[in-house]
């Protein structure tokens, strides 16, 4: 609000000497011709926003897993000794780390495996089903994408609930099936595909949607071209459509494995805040260490691991995003 | 999908139809049980082999999700929460979104690259210091602290957002609106704005869903008496354990105004979204 004030009297009249006092930090320097310290002025309150709740968390959170940080630090007691790399050889000499991380990667890319595949395969599906039901299809997808996160994990939470979820319910009614009072959450194999499900369920529309779009620029000469030459099905999509498509489904992908390994309240809220070991991901296992056992050096030191572990597709997508000339 | 129909087309139609029924039906089950459940009465609900359509409805679960726990006091924190970062986010990223949109200047594509890369980093690592910096800053349990926080997922997503929308508004109608003698201030405001003003409408109800949704940050960063309505929903257990029908009456509580909002500003975000925005 008050940056509005200062930047309008700089924005009218361009040939001003200086800009008002208050801002002469930022822009001092940079005397692009023709533009000035406007950009930057318009710039500075996001920058400062952005500096204040991202990149000093983001400084804190390098800072803090190379300290000592429990309790009496929190309460200000002690003071935050560094000791090196301490935290990280104790969380990395860990086994139940490891198996946390095999865990998160095998959910977050099961999950993108079966978003890309079933999305992919909905999204051609449509093209060849009758228009009412292509659009109630669309309709349902929709409604399931704007779904908030919370709500679409209590009604899975629901589904799947061994007393009365309608799912055991279902599939007792298979003849020699008795699946009444069945835990799905007892082991951490079905309990994760169940959690998978939940994960898929959500993101599968935002990918049918945004290939039913892509789908759309596939020329439709260049299909009919191939299928002229002999290709078969799987050829004209292997071939053809899918080099088209290719630039989303980079970019879908990569998306999605940032979102999945993301996952958090979905296994939070289905294991009721206290996930048991055989459900802990790296997110909620950062925040355990964090948040329950009052380490949150080592909680630190594991988020830091699941950044590292994510700035390879984070480039990835970045790249993608330079390629296809969107930052222009 | 030619106008021809050769024979036998219309068999596979039928089985492609088939298949994509059970694509309606996967989908739109979990919803749909939602539904159900929350307006069946809550004996109905608790029976080992329910029925899967409904015998008779009530609206007894949504008053019995009302006198569980305070409902009404999480809704309105969540929209002050969610309102005042809209509009925070609107104002600064308006102003950020210009700059990169309407300014030629040195440093553009970085800061371009940069506010493309800070989406991508995954909130949940953040916690741990966001949770530390607002304890020092004695904003911990406050709905300030939260606002400020939230930021960092919607001020960069508006800023991209918008600067897409801006990009497509041609620079000569400024132009022309300059020559005719207008300043460059009284040419945003009487020819972008008008033109933007879909698409910051469409921003801001994005950005609501966004904050609305959130639930870890939340759940950290104020105590169980300040909660918002994600986590109340997150919490939903009472003495005598978790009981579904209510839950499920205010998971449709919760689900319904989004919903709808969602419908309202999906088409018009769907093109922002593939150009690497946030989902919701």
């Amino acid at each position: 609000m008050s940056a509005a004030d200062t930047t309008t009297p700089a924005k009218a009249p361009p040939p001003r000497p200086a800009p008002p006092p208050a801002a002469a930090a930022r822009p001092r320097g940079r005397r692009t011709p023709g533009a000035g310290a406007t950009p930057w002025l318009l710039l500075a309150p996001c920058l400062l926003i952005l500096a204040l709740v991202m990149a000093y968390p983001l400084v804190r959170l390098v800072t803090l897993s190379f300290q000592k940080f429990g309790q009496p630090q929190l309460w200000g007691f002690q003071p935050a000794d560094w000791v090196g790399f301490a935290n990280f050889s104790a969380v990395l000499g860990d086994g139940e780390f490891w198996a946390v991380v095999l865990r998160t990667v095998v959910l977050a890319g099961g999950s993108v495996l079966a978003t890309m595949v079933g999305g992919m395969a909905v999204a051609l599906l449509l093209r060849r089903v009758s228009g009412w039901l292509r659009t109630l299809i669309n309709i349902v997808l929709v409604v399931g994408w704007g779904m908030p996160v919370i709500v679409a994990t209590t009604v899975f939470k629901w589904l799947f609930d061994s007393d009365y979820g309608v799912l055991n319910a279902l599939l007792s009614k298979v003849p020699g099936v008795g699946m009444i009072g069945h835990n799905w959450f007892a082991s951490g194999p079905e309990g994760l595909t169940v959690i998978m499900l939940l994960v898929v369920w959500g993101a599968v529309p935002f990918v049918v949607i945004t290939l039913g779009a892509g789908l759309t620029q596939v020329p439709r000469e260049l299909e009919e071209a191939a299928r002229l030459d002999g290709a078969g099905a799987w050829g004209v999509f292997r071939y053809v459509t899918l080099p088209v498509l290719k630039p989303i489904v980079v970019m879908l992908t990569t998306l999605s494995v940032i979102w999945d390994m993301g996952v958090f309240p979905q296994v939070f809220v289905m294991r009721g805040g206290h996930p048991e070991a055989d459900f802990q991901v790296l997110n909620t296992y950062s925040y355990d260490r964090a948040f329950v056992v009052d380490d949150y050096a080592q909680g630190s030191a594991i988020a830091l691991v699941t950044v590292v572990l994510l700035l390879g597709v984070v480039a990835v997508y970045m790249r993608q995003m330079l390629k296809i000339g969107e930052v222009e | 999908m030619s106008t021809l129909a050769p024979p036998g087309r219309r068999r596979t139609r039928l089985g492609w139809n088939l298949l994509g029924l059970v694509v309606l039906v996967t989908a739109g089950f979990p919803l749909y049980w939602m539904l159900v459940t929350a307006f069946k009465p809550a004996g109905d609900a608790i029976d080992p082999d329910p029925d899967l359509l409904p015998r008779s409805l009530t609206l007894g679960n949504f008053r019995r999700a009302l006198d569980i726990a305070d409902f009404w006091g999480p809704v309105g924190r969540s929209l002050v929460v969610s309102l005042s970062v809209v509009v925070i986010g609107m104002i600064v990223g308006m102003l950020a979104a210009l700059a990169l949109s309407r300014f030629v200047f040195r440093g553009r594509r970085a800061v371009v690259v940069g506010i493309l890369a800070v989406q991508m980093v995954p909130l949940v690592a953040m916690i741990i210091p966001v949770f530390l910096l607002l304890n020092d800053l004695g904003q911990y349990d406050r709905l300030t602290g939260l606002i400020i926080t939230y930021l960092t997922f919607v001020l960069p997503f508006t800023v991209w957002t918008l600067r897409g929308f801006i990009v497509n508004i041609p620079r000569e109608l400024e132009e022309a609106a300059m020559v005719d003698g207008c300043s460059r201030t009284g040419a945003f405001v009487r020819v972008v704005l008008p033109l933007l003003a879909p698409g910051m409408v469409a921003t801001s109800v994005y950005g609501f869903i966004q904050a609305w949704n959130e639930y870890l940050y939340a759940l950290m960063l104020l105590s169980q008496e300040h909660q918002t309505a994600t986590v109340w929903l997150g919490n939903f257990t009472t003495k005598h354990g978790t009981e579904y029908a209510p839950m499920m009456a205010g998971a449709t509580m919760m689900a319904v105004p989004i919903v709808v909002l969602f419908l309202l500003v999906q088409r018009r975000m769907a093109a922002g979204l593939t150009a690497g925005a946030v989902k919701g």
